[in-house]
């Protein structure tokens, strides 16, 4: 008992540690909040007048979820700069060799990537109810949106903890943070993917990123929905989740090797 | 014992870093860890910090195996590694707040442990500005500061002041001198013969993953033959003569560097073959350019044990 109650207590303090870099240190928070809002506006105004919706409707109002998923995406090198930031300067060494809770380095990280993700999310919503993105169901399906960004979040988690913990190498951020791009353009974010050659749009369909944003947008209402995706953007997520954690726990341990 | 290692083992891949290394550390000492890059000295620190797991032989530090009681270890150890493992982002006082709370204090206790600490290690006027701006001596004393929040039992000290200007060095040593008045046990890694000869009561002299010399520096240091005395002649004509001279005080045939018209000899009074020197070579008529007694340094007790074993 005493040992999961430590556990909570030092993830917690981890957590804190995070929060704290937000009031020292606040411009990478600002950047996280205002450049999906960026991207809002320039594809929203700037290159949104010549794409055609799926089925017709207001393309600001199918881009909306589809970058709700995006800043989601981009939570993965937050995650793995921070990782392995603490990783290469021996901070991560200093909170091994405490007699602290081993799980809290990641708890912490958990907490407070999740935490700065659900406050994106917020700015986002507020971002989008100004630019005309309505909302259409009801309470309880715009939350479960919500939720399905977030579960999506939770599995990048663990993609950012093995990728910070396996490349250890602040450089290699630079990486992800490039590839993100294409693999964002290769999904259902922008455009429609049966405009893309077929093999192509198939792989857009399948992306998990696609997967969540067909399911929000369902449960938005949003114009350009697909029907069916809702368990498929519940499964995805943990089967992400299913990989990433136990190579998460493999990567911390080879740290002793 | 503090430490106690017994014929610990451990590779990575092809490469031997500890190939049987034995060493016993009693409580309340100063143990350095001597010896060049690669030697394996990082990785014993980091066996015995519970850091990394061994491929065979045993550790145990504070009366605990390593291997098999960790928790226990790091209850009552600080660390203290190559990189000032701080939060740079983070105040001095939030970092050592920060650690005080993850070693279970309560958020009044660590706040006044944080405020002892920065004060001990003198950093109180600094205590809220970010990390970043810390100069190097700043840092690694606001780390032996974090590595020592709970007043461990045994502090691991990897190259504590490496990179480290001459001021930062002297600031890091006098912190390192506070905690051992203390009575805490050091282990100290260093391929800096001063510093362990300042600070360590045992050296330990490592290559290749094992222990090749043990002892106090002065026992280190009589094993290469105690202190000499070195006579530098005005004219190079005058060599043969004063050796001779310097053969009759020493006992022992003395070395000779023709080039730097220098003799070289061992010698077990000091005091009293320096004053027959002078006298005997001032009879003799020798112009002299020179005088010394001079200590060995550790660098000649590296030198002299590395080369042994590359000849051998």
């Amino acid at each position: 008992m005493s040992s999961l109650r430590w556990a909570v207590a030092d993830g917690w303090t981890m957590t804190r540690r995070d929060l704290a870099h937000w009031v020292r240190q606040p411009a990478p928070v600002v950047v996280s909040l205002l450049f999906p809002i960026l991207l809002v506006l320039m594809f929203g105004y700037l290159l949104g007048g010549a794409i055609a919706v799926p089925g017709g409707g207001d393309y600001r109002e199918f881009l909306l979820p589809g970058m709700f998923v995006m800043t989601m995406g981009f939570g993965v090198e937050g995650t793995m700069l921070a990782v392995t930031t603490d990783a290469s300067r021996g901070v991560t060494d200093r909170f091994r060799s405490i007699p602290m809770a081993p799980s809290a380095v990641v708890v912490g990280r958990c907490g407070a990537d999740m935490l700065n993700s659900a406050l994106v999310l917020v700015v986002m919503a507020a971002c989008g109810l100004a630019v005309g993105w309505r909302p259409h169901g009801g309470l309880g399906a715009t939350l479960a949106a919500f939720g399905l960004l977030l579960l999506l979040r939770f599995a990048f988690l663990w993609v950012g903890i093995f990728l910070g913990l396996a490349v250890a190498n602040p450089g290699a951020v630079t990486l992800v943070q490039v590839l993100v791009w294409p693999i964002s353009f290769l999904s259902n974010i922008f455009v429609a993917p049966d405009t893309m050659p077929s093999w192509l749009g198939a792989i857009a369909t399948w992306n998990p990123l696609s997967v969540t944003a067909a399911a929000t947008r369902e449960l938005y209402g949003s114009p350009g929905a697909a029907a069916g995706w809702l368990g498929v953007a519940v499964v995805w997520p943990l089967l992400l989740v299913a990989v990433f954690f136990p190579l998460s726990v493999r990567a911390f341990r080879r740290l002793s090797r | 014992m503090a430490v106690l290692v017994d014929r610990l083992r451990k590779r990575f891949g092809d490469k031997i870093a500890l190939d049987g290394f034995d060493l016993h550390v009693p409580a309340g000492t100063v143990c350095g860890l001597l010896g060049p890059n690669g030697a394996g000295k990082t990785t014993l620190v980091r066996i015995l910090s519970t850091l990394l797991t061994c491929d065979g032989g045993r550790a145990e530090v504070a009366g605990f195996d390593v291997a098999t009681r960790a928790m226990q270890v790091r209850r009552r150890i600080g660390l203290v590694g190559q990189h000032a493992a701080v939060d740079e982002v983070l105040s001095g006082r939030q970092n050592l707040e920060l650690f005080g709370r993850l070693y279970h204090l309560s958020a009044a206790a660590a706040r006044a442990r944080a405020t002892e600490l920065l004060d001990r290690f003198g950093l109180a006027d600094t205590g809220n500005k970010a990390v970043k701006q810390y100069s190097g001596g700043m840092r690694r004393r606001l780390d032996l500061a974090a590595g020592m929040i709970l007043a461990p039992e045994v502090l691991f000290l990897d190259e504590p002041t490496t990179g480290l200007d001459p001021r930062g060095r002297n600031e890091v040593w006098a912190a390192v001198r506070s905690l051992v008045a203390d009575g805490t046990t050091v282990l100290l890694t260093t391929q800096y013969l001063d510093e362990a000869d300042q600070l360590a009561d045992q050296i330990a002299v490592i290559d290749a993953g094992r222990v090749i010399a043990g002892g106090s520096p002065a026992q280190l240091k009589s094993r290469i033959g105690g202190d000499r005395i070195e006579v530098v002649v005005h004219d190079a004509g005058d060599l043969g003569p004063a050796a001779e001279l310097l053969h009759k005080i020493a006992a022992v045939e003395p070395e000779k560097d023709v080039d730097l018209r220098r003799l070289s000899a061992p010698v077990r009074d000091r005091v009293a073959a320096l004053t027959e020197t002078v006298r005997a070579l001032d009879a003799a008529g020798v112009p002299v350019e020179d005088i010394a007694l001079r200590r060995p340094t550790l660098d000649d007790v590296f030198l002299t044990l590395t080369d042994g074993k590359v000849s051998a």
